[in-house]
């Protein structure tokens, strides 16, 4: 009791607040075809959740089975930390020519644009813990969205006969692509790779649905 | 800010017209605002008659078909590729739409806001004078047109939908073989031998067509010894020549070489004599046009180096298969034809997919079609089930080996997909590393499904089982059923374990003699034709051939023939199962016409109730079939 008293009398920013209120209401009746999906990708200094930071952040919105491109974010950071071996993947380099926003800016502008839509992200467990300790930093909460992860979705879409092919067995999102024939240009960009998971999810739906799996039980 | 998804369209985009006509800044800004469609084959982006939406399409990746609706009857007018438009015609005159369009395949299309593109219309001159242009003359954009060679002109075809094809544009032989007046006969023979042709036609040093010289000429005046072979050609030619314009279409070329008693005419520029020859169109371009004649598409088949071409052969095969059964011709004989051509076309795959590796192949291999393909028992277009084989090879070498024949077979299935053969889900297809193995590494897979049995090796070996050769060295498939007939002989309960599987098929009636129909999934409330009825009759087909060591015979319907001819007391019943499964395949090949699709799940609501006591006769055989199984294998005691 003690702790949600405290909680609640933290001095939030206004858009943490309205954030959360987002979360608070219960909205109209949700199906697949009026949810608002967003998938989206992290570039990170590294896969430390504690000492990395995130470099950029891209994210597009998915709505009745079509990808808006008009409703994306695209988002570059001003860095303090920099680990010198990941800029070879991704290219992101320190004070490069790229409009930055601050840490703190960056969570807002995410904020405000994924809302509560449902968000999608392959290997969705570390951007999710990036943006929860970015968001730790700043004094803010955890994020209150529902999660999907493609690579927990793709691998149910595989014949019975692979799906056993050891356990631990982890689809990267280049066997995703090769899988569902998406191209793979602008792939480790945060906005590429969005795209790629946006249209890997739609992919995947799609077989899903096919399977018999119902799409309801694994959304709503 | 930057907008990566955006410039990646962008890319695309500025590849098509009218999009390259704009600058850079108008079409990222373009295509910041479109929205990405993903469509399932068959599923509707517009219907006829309905409000047209306010943005028009591109295709990305995969084909729509645009079909119109006339007395019931749903017309193909055109199919879009990647880089098409359509919904455009409409966004401009504001009516709702005259034709439906419906995904032919899965496919990404870009939806691209009207109310974004207006003003571009009107204000740049390019972008106003292609799609003046594009409904004007329905002149489909010159980036695809090469890559179909057909199209089927759309102003027209709204008023006499009945008879499209007539009114489409054929393709003709692009860049034909010329020589000069001045060439003696020898000369030209040579070359037509070298070239393979059987027609040249002479031209000026303009490239005007002077006049044609045939086969026929060669026999009739030459061979003949009227002429020598050291004679000018411009004495002996045909002169003038027949010439149109690439704009003909099948109904006026036909006209044209009937009524002249023609077999060629010539393709100029402008469509008269006085201008440059680009090709040349011969009757039997004409029959490959009609799609009705097997031979003629094998023919054509065989000489197709283009992929998309091979696609539309495969659409006229549909065509082919419908006015089959409509004339309602033997069962067993469309198989056979169908199956011949299906062999064609996927040899010519394989053939063009070994142009495009770097080097020849390195060992001996033979290319091998799975399940119905490997029964010879697929009518429709299903999902294409394949393996490769290729010949033993020093373990050092095996990896290489095997990254070369998979790097083929992945172009080989790609080719496959793009000509109309859906992915196999389960992937069993060449390109899996499981199914591309070297001949003893499949012969010790074989053994080990009959001799260690257990749910998996059932499952695949009822697929692996039915193979067909269809490429490559004969022989490496020779030995590979030799092994499954020596393993089957030493193990009864394999035997048995096949058996069960099909007894435990599920039944297609219920208790009161309903059907039974799927309860979930896509396909809810259809009738699983395949898995209910058909597979059972497959399955015993399998066993029993097995059994009675029937090699060489795949076909269910050959395997019934002979096992009837083993079997004399249980002959009676073979041929009630080959009778049904004749039925059964006719009505799942006819479900699939009619609804585009595999045909297995059929919408009980669409059959008549003759229909509904057809099949339902059909299901007494599959019973008593089982029953043949539950007593030879002994098993009662194991279900």
């Amino acid at each position: 009791m003690k702790f949600w008293y405290k909680k609640r009398n933290k001095n939030y920013p206004d858009f943490w607040k309205e954030y959360l209120s987002l979360f608070e209401k219960k909205g109209s009746k949700l199906t697949f075809e009026n949810i608002r999906f967003v998938a989206f990708d992290t570039e990170t200094t590294g896969f430390d959740y504690v000492d990395d930071r995130v470099l950029s952040i891209g994210a597009v919105a998915i709505k009745n089975n079509s990808i808006n491109v008009s409703d994306q974010l695209e988002i570059y950071l001003e860095q303090e930390i920099f680990n010198e071996d990941t800029v070879e993947i991704h290219g992101i380099r320190k004070n490069n020519e790229l409009d930055k926003v601050t840490e703190k800016t960056a969570l807002e502008l995410f904020l405000k644009y994924i809302g509560n839509a449902i968000l999608i992200a392959h290997h969705a467990e570390f951007d999710r813990r990036m943006i929860n300790k970015a968001l730790q930093r700043h004094g803010l909460g955890v994020l209150k969205n529902r999660f999907l992860d493609t690579s927990v979705l793709f691998k149910k879409t595989k014949h019975l006969v692979y799906r056993n092919d050891g356990l631990n067995t982890h689809y990267s999102l280049d066997d995703l692509c090769n899988d569902l024939k998406i191209s793979k240009s602008d792939r480790h960009t945060a906005s590429g790779d969005a795209f790629i998971t946006a249209m890997a999810f739609l992919k995947i739906v799609s077989r899903l649905k096919k399977k018999g799996f119902d799409i309801k039980k694994i959304f709503l | 800010m930057k907008n990566t998804i955006a410039e990646r369209i962008q890319d695309f985009l500025k590849q098509f017209p009218p999009f390259n006509n704009l600058k850079k800044e108008e079409l990222l800004s373009i295509s910041a605002q479109i929205r990405i469609l993903y469509v399932e084959k068959g599923e509707y982006i517009f219907k006829q008659d309905s409000q047209c939406h306010d943005e028009f399409y591109i295709v990305r990746e995969g084909a729509v078909g645009l079909y119109r609706n006339f007395d019931s009857n749903q017309n193909l007018v055109d199919i879009c590729d990647s880089g098409d438009l359509f919904g455009l015609r409409i966004m401009i005159i504001k009516k709702n739409y005259r034709m439906s369009a419906i995904a032919d395949e899965e496919s990404i299309v870009y939806a691209i806001p009207t109310e974004i593109f207006e003003p571009f219309i009107e204000e740049n001159k390019e972008v106003n004078k292609f799609l003046l242009n594009t409904f004007a003359t329905h002149a489909r954009n010159d980036y695809t047109e090469t890559e179909k060679g057909h199209r089927i002109d759309n102003t027209i075809s709204i008023e006499v939908a009945k008879d499209l094809s007539g009114l489409r544009t054929i393709s003709y032989r692009k860049k034909p073989i010329t020589c000069s007046p001045d060439d003696t006969i020898r000369d030209i023979a040579k070359k037509m031998t070298n070239k393979r042709v059987s027609c040249m036609i002479i031209v000026d040093h303009n490239d005007y067509p002077l006049g044609i010289i045939t086969d026929e000429d060669l026999r009739v005046k030459v061979a003949t010894g009227i002429f020598s072979v050291t004679t000018l050609v411009a004495q002996i030619m045909t002169t003038p020549v027949f010439t149109y314009s690439k704009k003909v279409t099948v109904a006026e070329a036909q006209i044209a070489l009937i009524k002249n008693n023609l077999s060629h005419l010539c393709i100029t520029k402008d469509g008269t004599r006085n201008s440059e020859l680009i090709g040349i169109l011969s009757d039997h371009d004409l029959l490959v046009s009609f799609g009705n004649n097997p031979s003629v598409l094998i023919k054509e088949t065989k000489r197709v180096k283009k992929l998309q071409k091979l696609r539309y052969i495969r659409k006229q095969v549909e065509k082919l298969l419908k006015s089959y059964l409509e004339q309602d011709i033997p069962t067993p004989h469309i198989i056979n034809i169908i199956s011949e051509i299906n062999d064609a076309l996927i040899t010519r795959v394989i053939k063009l997919a070994l142009k495009e590796m770097s080097s020849p192949p390195p060992v001996a291999f033979c290319f091998l079609v799975l399940g119905s393909q490997g029964r010879r028992e697929q009518l429709l277009m299903t999902d294409q089930d394949n393996a490769l084989v290729f010949e033993d090879v020093p373990e050092e070498d095996y990896e290489s080996t095997q990254r070369y024949f998979l790097e083929l077979s992945d172009i080989i299935t790609k080719g496959l997909h793009t000509i109309g053969y859906e992915y196999c889900p389960a992937e069993m297809m060449a390109t899996n590393p499981r199914w591309c193995m070297t001949a003893s590494k499949w012969e010790s897979q074989f053994r080990e499904w009959i001799i260690t049995p257990d749910e998996e090796g059932t499952l695949l070996s009822s697929i692996f089982f039915d193979f067909q050769y269809v490429y490559g060295e004969v022989t490496l498939a020779d030995k590979l059923s030799d092994t499954v007939f020596d393993g089957v002989n030493k193990s009864n309960r394999f035997l048995g374990l096949l058996g069960i599987s099909a007894l435990k098929k599920p039944s297609p009636l219920g208790f009161f003699k309903q059907f039974l129909v799927e309860q979930n999934g896509e396909h809810k409330d259809t009738f699983d034709i395949k898995t209910r009825a058909m597979m059972v009759l497959i399955d015993a087909a399998r066993i029993l051939s097995l059994y009675n060591n029937l090699k060489g015979v795949n076909n269910t319907l050959h395997r019934y023939t002979k096992l009837a001819e083993v079997e004399p007391e249980n002959a009676a019943l073979f041929e009630s199962c080959a009778k049904a499964f004749r039925v059964l395949i006719k009505f799942r090949t006819r479900q699939g016409l009619l609804h585009n699709d595999s045909g297995r799940f059929i919408k009980l609501n669409t059959l008549s109730k003759n229909d509904k006591l057809k099949l339902k006769r059909c299901f007494r055989p599959i019973r008593d079939i089982q029953e043949v199984l539950k007593v030879r294998f002994q098993l009662k005691s194991l279900m």
